[in-house]
């Protein structure tokens, strides 16, 4: 069952608190890597991995080199039933 | 999926809701050492664990005492990216009571790290460096194959790589090093007659594993990567995506896995490894209370599935012991009874000559579990605990953090799995010293005097957030009610056994009251667990039938019932209440029952039997830490 842009938002905001040990991350849907204090390749891997855990989704390593923004995220989470 | 024992840590309780809190307050506390390794000993995930290992890792930098953690230098090298095993490693660490500092190697710098005497690694000081070498790294090829001679010729070439970089770290940086067998992929080029065919991947990788393992020089470790991806599946193991985006050498899922196996092993080096297993009776070794259900009640093996899975259990127990590991016994449970099926019942594996020392009594676990850990001078932190009581399992981890207490599945089939999950005895060999252990301990299952008390169960009860429900019979409970009131033995009072159908009757006798209780803690919901019933007798009411499972003994249970009993009987018009105890064989445990709830004694009989009565305007004042539902 598909959620609502709103619902996912909010569980992305969670796993960005989880995965950057940071409260005040601020996430819109143009959000993009360089907004974000920490947010190397290495983290990347990690936001992928909790994300696809969170969401019961596995991403191709295509899908994840298109992701520009978090807009663009949520967009593929909701393509794999998120 | 059954894998998820080991991706989620299954034998370790669920991390607490508020983990990045406990995570500061930790750092923030006087011992930020015990309460980083308490913290530690939960089930984390990647993101948690890395949380844990900044925390570390800040608290390093502010110089702040981290004992009676032993500090470990590890150095880390590997031809994938070994940044992910870092955060893993560190905070697994602190579980089993290390404060790891890792030494990252350059990225597939692996052969110049161990042979160049100027290393970062090498100049470092390490303790230990991890190899993390998978086959990616490995100069192993399909070029032979078919060919045994060229085939054996790779392995060797290959294992020989492996062991002159742990050469290199022996002789330049005087560090043991962990070197790591091989997960093999899942794709079989020769489909099923692949391990037929020498220089297959699946030849040269079980080829490799037994030499790698062969020739591991003294002092150094292996890490069975194998043996981890062999467990949770090759398919999972492997991610290729992973590999292919990022060189990570193994899925995500099993950092937490990974990291715990490598904290494991740095333990077994600084001696942190558990010596003993202390085992719970009732529903743990057999399916059943003994107290109860007598030696034809309990259930084990004899083709039933649980009682199987019970068996199976001591299977383990009896293979822990071959190899050196003390066993032990805490139940409660009178002594006599708890060692009838060691005695007795044809079907058990575990004799008391298996048994180091035999605790059965109605004394807290954790007194008994300091008893022992004192009786075989073995510390209390190489103690692991394995019983099906989430109270009890509970009480143990907070009255002595530093025993291992795994956590149970609902069903019993997965003990045995559960237990050896926990890795609780990683072993860095094994000699005719650990082989003849197991006799020089056995002697013949004693039982020891309790001195001081462990333990504060005054606070523990207050944290169980209790909640005990008072109900009369209704139709619902018969069911329950009729068995309880058939099968309970020991905390009876009067064994009065009647059938279901008299049950049925007392529903709507207004000479009696009836009561069903509930008991509900923050760990479970033990259902009904105890029945009562009042007998309206003259101008007073008398406790026809008083019953309890022992499983909630030590609790209140007995003084929020006579609370409530006594203001039933006040709100009757009662004047007096009046209790009696008949003796049989398996009750002696509520001989002095009445006594202790302040009852006064009325009369003795020869037969043993004794009335007691107390005023119905007695106020109980002992603290009972439960909340009270009452329905009907």
């Amino acid at each position: 069952m598909a959620s609502s842009d709103e619902a996912i938002m909010e569980k992305l905001g969670d796993i960005f608190i989880d995965v950057f040990d940071d409260d005040e991350i601020a996430l819109t849907l143009e959000t993009t890597a360089s907004d974000v204090d920490g947010w190397d390749s290495l983290t990347h891997i990690r936001l992928m991995l909790t994300v696809e855990r969170a969401f019961g989704a596995k991403f191709s390593a295509t899908e994840i080199g298109k992701l520009k923004n978090i807009g663009d995220l949520v967009a593929l989470i909701r393509q794999h039933g998120g | 999926m059954s894998a998820e024992i080991y991706s989620e840590l299954r034998w370790l309780p669920k991390a607490p809701e508020d983990f990045r809190k406990r995570c500061e307050a930790a750092a923030a506390s006087d011992t930020p050492g015990s309460s980083l390794r308490l913290l530690a000993g939960h089930g984390l995930d990647e993101n948690q664990l890395t949380r844990l290992a900044r925390t570390l890792a800040k608290l390093r930098t502010e110089a702040r005492d981290l004992s009676p953690l032993a500090p470990l230098k590890l150095g880390i090298v590997s031809n994938s990216t070994s940044d992910f095993l870092i955060p893993t490693i560190v905070a697994s660490g602190l579980r089993h009571g290390l404060a790891i500092e890792c030494v990252a190697g350059h990225y597939d710098q692996v052969v110049q790290s161990a042979l160049d005497p100027s290393s970062d690694i090498n100049r470092a000081g390490c303790d230990a460096v991890l190899i993390a070498v998978d086959l990616h790294g490995l100069p192993l090829s399909l070029a032979d194959l078919g060919n045994a001679e060229a085939a054996t010729a790779q392995v060797e070439k290959a294992v020989g790589y492996i062991q002159s970089i742990a050469q290199g770290f022996r002789t330049h940086g005087k560090a043991a090093s962990l070197v790591q067998t091989l997960a093999r992929p899942p794709e079989l080029l020769f489909g099923n007659m692949e391990r037929t065919v020498p220089g297959s991947i699946a030849w040269l990788v079980d080829h490799f594993n037994r030499r790698l393992a062969e020739t591991l020089a003294k002092g150094d470790l292996l890490l069975d990567v194998a043996g981890m991806a062999e467990t949770v599946g090759l398919a999972n193991w492997l991610d290729p995506t992973l590999w292919n985006l990022a060189k990570v050498p193994f899925s995500g899922n099993y950092l937490p896995f990974y990291g715990d196996q490598v904290g494991r092993l740095l333990g077994a080096l600084r001696g942190k490894s558990r010596r003993t297993l202390i085992m719970d009776l009732d529903n743990t070794l057999w399916h059943g209370v003994i107290g109860d259900d007598g030696l034809k009640g309990i259930v084990i093996g004899q083709g039933d599935a649980t009682g199987e899975a019970h068996l199976e259990l001591q299977q383990g127990a009896m293979a822990l012991r071959e190899r050196g590991v003390v066993l032990a016994v805490s139940s409660k449970n009178d002594d006599d009874v708890a060692r009838g099926p060691f005695r007795d019942h044809p079907d058990m594996l575990l004799r008391e000559e298996h048994l180091a020392v035999f605790q059965a009594n109605w004394n807290d676990k954790a007194t008994n579990i300091a008893a022992i850990s004192k009786e075989l001078s073995l510390g209390i932190d190489a103690m692991t605990f394995i019983d099906d009581n989430p109270f009890e399992r509970n009480f143990v981890r907070e009255s002595l953090p530093t025993v291992a207490v795994p956590e149970l599945p609902e069903d019993p089939a997965l003990y045995a799995r559960t237990l050896f999950a926990g890795g609780y005895f990683e072993a860095l060999a094994f000699s005719d010293e650990d082989r003849g252990r197991a006799d020089f301990y056995r002697d013949n299952a004693r039982r020891l005097e309790l001195q001081e008390q462990a333990g504060d169960l005054e606070g523990y009860l207050r944290s169980l957030e209790m909640e005990i429900t008072f109900q009369p019979f209704e139709p619902v409970g018969r069911a329950r009610i009729a068995q309880l009131i058939g099968k309970s033995n020991q905390f009876n009072l009067t064994t009065r056994r009647y059938t279901e159908a008299q049950v049925e009757a007392m529903e709507n006798d207004p000479d009696l009251f009836t009561l069903q209780v509930r008991l509900k803690d923050r760990f479970s919901d033990n259902g009904m667990i105890s029945v009562i019933i009042g007998r309206k007798t003259g101008e007073d009411w008398e406790i026809d039938t008083w019953l309890m499972s022992c499983r909630v003994l030590g609790r209140r249970v007995e003084n929020a019932v006579l609370r409530e009993v006594i203001d039933i009987a006040r709100s009757k018009g009662a004047r007096k209440l009046i209790g009696r105890y008949i003796p049989t064989e398996r009750n002696g445990m509520v001989r002095d029952h009445y006594e202790k709830l302040d009852f006064t004694p009325v009369s003795t009989l020869e037969s043993g039997e004794s009335a007691w009565e107390i005023p119905t305007d007695y106020d109980v004042t002992i603290p009972i830490p439960m909340s009270v539902v009452r329905l009907g």
